[in-house]
């Protein structure tokens, strides 16, 4: 009895292992001073961070550890020329400062490396496995596919991290979601995270820390998962991971900042221990079948508003114009938006294209490609995507957060309908009055092509 | 940042009763862009304070004369979305030192938290009775953990952790803290 219940305490989950293995202070009562190994930074949200610590004086702290890139603010056509409006513009400027005074990485506009913060990250091999990684911005959740406790951060914390390479944490709870089964065609992983959520709420993860397993999950491209993770902080969680395996460790191999001869072996070696243990103990468990999973759209003005594509709306949204028991399928739709975090990668331009091969876009539907970065933007060339696109009558943006939150110039205008492959429908998102329906890189294909919102379970496809 | 000392704050309420209250509607995207901490008060709740031809809404809570005080008291889920500090800098800006809701959401809180703005978690009951007493004024009592509907003597506990308790009294912040544990946090790094 006694040696179980002392077998019992040392039983870990993934989780545990990283946040016991990166705590360097426990304060009584309060908080502990975690550690933290990868440190991401964009225009929007560190400025006041590096003024804050110009007026105390200090210096960064570890500046090798903290990447920087330009995303939310930058325009996605002519990024050669300098950013038209000043306020934009100048965030960007203040960044390049920032950086440069510091001795921070940063992948400026058209750099090789720019995009979005959460795809630059995995694509370069920055973002590794076990590590503790930070970014002011809540989709850092993003991360978690990899095996990481990764997590939005405020600007107050930037300066921490900055500073000190360390944050004040309170450890989460614990939330284990399993997903078994086979996944049905036409099902993609932005509509396994949309069902979850549809089911368990948009504030069933506040306060916790989820990890996500099971034969359907672990059965996903790394892509696949970072879409999952990615929005785990739409659940309320502080972020999502899934412990690492072979696809995570194939994925990272040979990229520019994943360790190279020896000491990649050595890491992997390391990296394969990271599983939670059998018996480790879990605040709240949930399971889904994947059989269950359909394509999902949303109806309201919050990401747990979510359906089956061919459902009828189950209640009265005024914003989004909808009345309880309609349809939403065959709903005339005003634009498509494939990017963000969330969907763009190169699987979700490899899924679009596939779907539009030989079909021409709509006429009436404003459609915005938006790759994820520009590695993203460079393979969709060389696999010869970009001219399936352009000749089902497409055109291909550059890099940048664009209509996911619209700070740019990509703004949905008034009540008019986007099918969005972003993580966030809630009201103004894309724009003031703009109505947002998240989906997956199908469902948004599919509604590119029709112009109306489709179910592409019901379109032949092409084969892959 | 060091901000202002928290201790004991009553004030009139001001009720907004709608649930999943998100930084995107506490201060939309596109007013993000200004780098210092200034002037985001103005753009607080911006969508709802005016309508779209940039008149004041005169139906939305903060436009009316009951909508002046300096607690903020909101339904359940308060401040998901995004991590955007900037929204915890336009309610503080505004006016509010303390928000009042049955469950927010983590980053908001933590931003909250280290702009002296205290985020008061109360029980589903409670936020109830002071939605239904209106206007009467609140009693929030940092050094005690309470906070009282004035009118009716109801009072509840609610929690923070002894160390954020200290931060918001003193008006330190984490910062600070870090700094002084740099020691800590080198030797760390070295024995990894």
């Amino acid at each position: 009895m006694q040696y179980q219940k002392l077998y019992k305490t040392m039983s870990k989950t993934i989780f545990d292992k990283i946040w016991d293995s990166h705590i360097v202070k426990q304060i009584p009562d309060g908080p502990s001073v975690l550690y933290i190994d990868r440190h991401y930074i964009h225009e929007v949200t560190s400025p006041q961070a590096f003024s804050g610590l110009e007026k105390r004086d200090v210096k960064v702290f570890r500046p090798s550890q903290t990447f920087a890139t330009c995303d939310h603010n930058v325009p996605t056509i002519n990024q050669h020329l300098p950013i038209k409006d000043e306020s934009s513009r100048i965030p960007v400027e203040k960044l390049a400062e920032n950086t440069k005074k510091h001795g921070i990485t940063y992948f400026p506009l058209g750099h090789p490396s720019n995009g979005v913060v959460h795809i630059i990250g995995p694509e370069l091999g920055i973002t590794q496995v076990g590590m503790t990684i930070v970014c002011g911005d809540s989709h850092t959740s993003t991360h978690g596919a990899f095996g990481n406790i990764a997590f939005g951060i405020g600007t107050s914390e930037v300066e921490m991290v900055l500073a000190t390479q360390s944050l004040l944490q309170t450890k989460p709870k614990k939330m284990l979601i399993q997903v078994n089964g086979r996944l049905n065609d036409s099902v993609c992983a932005k509509d396994i995270i949309l069902h979850i959520i549809s089911k368990l709420g948009t504030s069933s993860g506040t306060g916790f820390f989820i990890e996500f397993a099971g034969s359907a999950i672990s059965s996903l491209s790394m892509e696949e998962r970072m879409t999952i993770c990615n929005m785990s902080i739409e659940m309320g969680a502080r972020g999502g991971l899934i412990a690492p395996d072979e696809i995570t460790f194939s994925y990272l191999k040979g990229r520019r900042y994943s360790p190279k001869g020896a000491d990649w072996q050595k890491a992997v070696e390391k990296w394969k221990e990271l599983k939670s243990d059998r018996d480790a103990e879990y605040d709240t468990k949930y399971q889904f079948k994947a059989e269950d999973v359909e394509p999902m759209i949303t109806y309201g003005t919050n990401p747990g508003m979510g359906m089956a594509i061919d459902s009828i709306v189950p209640e009265t949204n005024e914003y989004m114009g909808f009345t309880k028991g309609e349809k939403l399928t065959e709903k005339k739709i005003d634009y498509v938006f494939l990017g963000s975090c969330t969907n763009g990668r190169i699987e979700d331009f490899r899924a679009f294209a596939n779907f539009v091969k030989g079909r021409k876009k709509a006429d009436d539907v404003e459609v915005w490609l938006v790759p994820g970065s520009i590695m993203v933007e460079n393979e969709i060339e060389k696999e010869g995507l970009g001219d399936v696109l352009r000749g089902a009558g497409f055109e291909i943006r550059q890099p940048g957060c664009s209509a996911c939150l619209g700070m740019n110039d990509d703004k949905v205008p008034d009540k008019k309908y986007c099918i969005s492959t972003s993580n966030r429908n809630f009201e103004g998102r894309q724009g003031p009055g703009a109505r947002t329906l998240l989906a997956g890189p199908l469902v948004a294909a599919a509604a590119a092509i029709y112009g109306i919102v489709t179910d592409p379970r019901t379109i032949k496809q092409n084969i892959s | 940042m060091s901000f202002s000392k928290f201790t004991i704050l009553e004030s009139k309420p001001v009720l907004m009763p709608a649930e999943n209250i998100d930084t995107d509607q506490i201060i939309p995207a596109r007013f993000l862009k200004t780098t210092t901490r200034k002037g985001f008060g103005e753009n607080l709740f911006h969508d709802w304070m005016y309508s779209k031809n940039g008149e004041k809404n005169p139906e939305f809570i903060l436009n009316k004369e009951n909508g002046k005080g300096k607690i903020l008291v909101a339904g359940r889920n308060f401040g998901c979305g995004s991590s955007r500090e900037h929204a915890a800098w336009a309610i503080y800006d505004h006016g509010f030192r303390a928000v009042v809701s049955s469950f927010f959401a983590d980053i908001f809180r933590n931003n909250a938290l280290n702009n002296g703005l205290l985020p008061v978690q109360v029980s589903p009951e409670f936020l109830q009775k002071i939605f239904e007493t209106g206007e009467s004024s609140l009693v929030v009592n940092l050094p005690e953990k309470t906070i009282k509907i004035s009118s009716t003597g109801d009072c509840e506990y609610f929690e923070i952790n002894t160390y954020k308790q200290d931060c918001l009294i003193n008006g330190y912040d984490d910062i600070d803290f870090l700094l002084s544990n740099k020691d800590a946090i080198e030797k760390f790094e070295q024995n990894r």
